[in-house]
């Protein structure tokens, strides 16, 4: 990869797909930050404001017991990310995942949870229940709804201002210090997994049996795993040697301004009207 | 000149492993001296400088930076780290793991940031080094989509802006290519009387001449000799023993013949020959 996403058609197999699609949406959410340079409605909010309001919003879709009232959250974040200028070919990759994560997750519950039967599954007469279907259907959407407002916080904001709000809304200086790595350890890992697949595949001639092919992705893993180690230690260390010591300083001071003092009531209407709806 | 950095007896391990990746290692670095570290892959060098910044701490042994003993009780404390990181800059093997900031302004920014220098200043610096590293045309590039030259010169400049009394460098010239290499040579070259002290860990003997006044051969984690770089040089014996050159068989006027292989100002050095 030496540092470039991939462009154009690639070749090899799903687990190097499935890397090197994850290094490209890192790089473009992480790094490219083209989306917080927009003039959208997200971008000219303060990012104090903008972490509180993304917390806001998530604890309220995680606090509700009302199916509507999430659906309702996940409206507003769609038209926050319409007005952000935020493309939704950049948020399907992480909606589709966030499905298949926690659809396989609350997938069981639709046939275990008790409660009347809305219908039989042919063949393996598996009944659905509608107590069940609830359950599940309120489990992704507030995955969905986390996820969505997560991405939008990051991509419509600088990384280091992210970080440096967390210290201003209190979050302890080891998270901060552990993210700020992370940050850039996850983008190394995913670029030497790739480079290391790419390797494997210029000395594979043919096509390797399936055990062949599984032997050989564990001994990558493993690799990976000890290379990883070795990353993260030294990422640390260059921060460290940098004097950084978990305090965030950026060149830019923050302010509130009118976007702001819009904002702050609209969102703590929402984050009440939420809490209190989603309760009842 | 006054001693900066005064290790004794140093001895450090990695975990799960049986072989020390420093043992015994005694050494004094000289404010304004120009130290050459050469070593075989795995030799220790890294090991060291990553000591000699307060970044690993030995297991046994002493060391003293600016005349204070540099462990991690010390660099605890606030004033102390401040301080000493602002003298010592490391600039690390492998650019990557280096730069972590979305541009290559911010990247030079992010240590007077953490030094907390007003904002003033850090714009006039910024541009100052960039200029000097001649890389004002990358100031809004991420570093990531740089070239290995461009990214080493990015690291060097987010060191430099501090203006540190000591500059460590693993492997400088490492996986460049020539002309960067040789930007990256001339940069040390220059240096030679800045009055800064300058400790570069290679296997480059190339450079050497150029870039040292004093050298030190790692072996497996300890020193085994301590001289000019000129006379470590010309110890082809001792070279070979320590893996830094090779005896290869190849062909000069059409005559077939094996020696002690290295290039030296670009001349191939036959005076060894076996």
């Amino acid at each position: 990869m030496g540092g470039e996403a991939h462009h154009g058609k690639r070749r090899g197999n799903f687990i190097q797909r499935t890397i090197d699609s994850l290094a490209e949406t890192l790089e473009r959410s992480l790094y490219a930050e083209q989306f917080a340079e927009e003039r959208g409605i997200l971008q000219r909010l303060d990012p104090r404001v903008k972490l509180v309001a993304v917390l806001g919003f998530i604890i309220c879709s995680a606090a509700s017991r009302n199916l509507p009232v999430v659906g309702a959250i996940a409206l507003v974040a769609v038209v926050l990310a319409l007005l952000s200028r935020i493309p939704f070919t950049s948020l399907t990759p992480v909606w589709i995942g966030m499905f298949v994560f926690s659809g396989l997750i609350a997938g069981p519950a639709i046939f275990l949870t008790p409660g009347p039967s809305l219908a039989t599954l042919p063949w393996l007469g598996w009944h659905v229940s509608s107590y069940g279907l609830r359950s599940a259907a309120l489990l992704i959407l507030r995955s969905e709804v986390s996820i969505t407002f997560s991405v939008l916080l990051v991509m419509t904001t600088p990384w280091i201002h992210v970080m440096k709000s967390m210290r201003v809304v209190g979050v302890p200086t080891t998270v901060v210090v552990i993210l700020g790595m992370t940050y850039r350890y996850i983008f190394l890992m995913l670029q030497s997994a790739s480079d290391m697949f790419e390797a494997r595949q210029s000395r594979v001639i043919g096509k390797l049996s399936d055990s062949d092919a599984r032997r050989l992705a564990s001994a990558t893993v493993g690799v990976l795993l000890s290379k990883s180690f070795q990353l993260s230690n030294d990422v640390y260390l260059a921060m460290q040697s940098r004097g950084f010591r978990g305090e965030v300083y950026t060149l830019d001071e923050f302010r509130l301004g009118q976007n702001d003092y819009i904002a702050i009531p609209l969102i703590f209407t929402i984050f009440v009207s939420g809490i209190w709806f989603g309760l009842v | 000149m006054d001693a900066l950095f005064t290790l004794n007896n140093i001895r450090y391990d990695y975990a799960n492993t049986a072989q020390p990746a420093l043992h015994d290692v005694s050494m004094t670095i000289m404010r304004g001296q120009r130290v050459a570290i050469m070593g075989a892959n795995g030799s220790g060098k890294s090991t060291l400088l990553r000591i000699l910044d307060g970044l690993y701490f030995p297991k046994s042994g002493t060391i003293t930076a600016f005349g204070e003993p540099l462990d991690e009780h010390h660099l605890m404390d606030d004033t102390y780290a401040h301080a000493f990181r602002k003298r010592v800059a490391f600039v690390f093997q492998n650019p990557d793991v280096q730069l972590f900031n979305p541009t290559v302004y911010d990247e030079v920014a992010f240590g007077p940031l953490q030094m907390r220098w007003d904002k003033e200043k850090i714009a006039r610096s910024v541009a100052e080094t960039l200029d000097m590293l001649e890389i004002s045309h990358l100031r809004d590039r991420a570093p990531h989509r740089l070239s290995g030259g461009e990214k080493k010169r990015v690291a060097i400049a987010s060191v430099l802006i501090l203006d540190p009394e000591v500059i460590l460098l693993d492997e400088p010239t490492a996986a460049l290519d020539p002309k960067s290499q040789s930007m990256v040579v001339d940069f040390l070259v220059g240096w030679a009387n800045s009055g800064k002290t300058i400790v570069t860990a290679t296997h480059d003997l190339d450079t050497v001449p150029d870039i040292a006044d004093d050298a030190y051969i790692f072996q497996q984690g300890t020193i085994v000799a301590h001289d000019t770089p000129a006379n470590l040089l010309q110890n082809h014996e001792l070279l070979l023993a320590a893996n830094l050159i090779h005896a290869h068989h190849h062909h000069h006027d059409g005559v077939p013949h094996t020696h002690p292989h290295f290039h030296l100002g670009h001349e191939h050095d036959h005076s060894g020959e076996i």
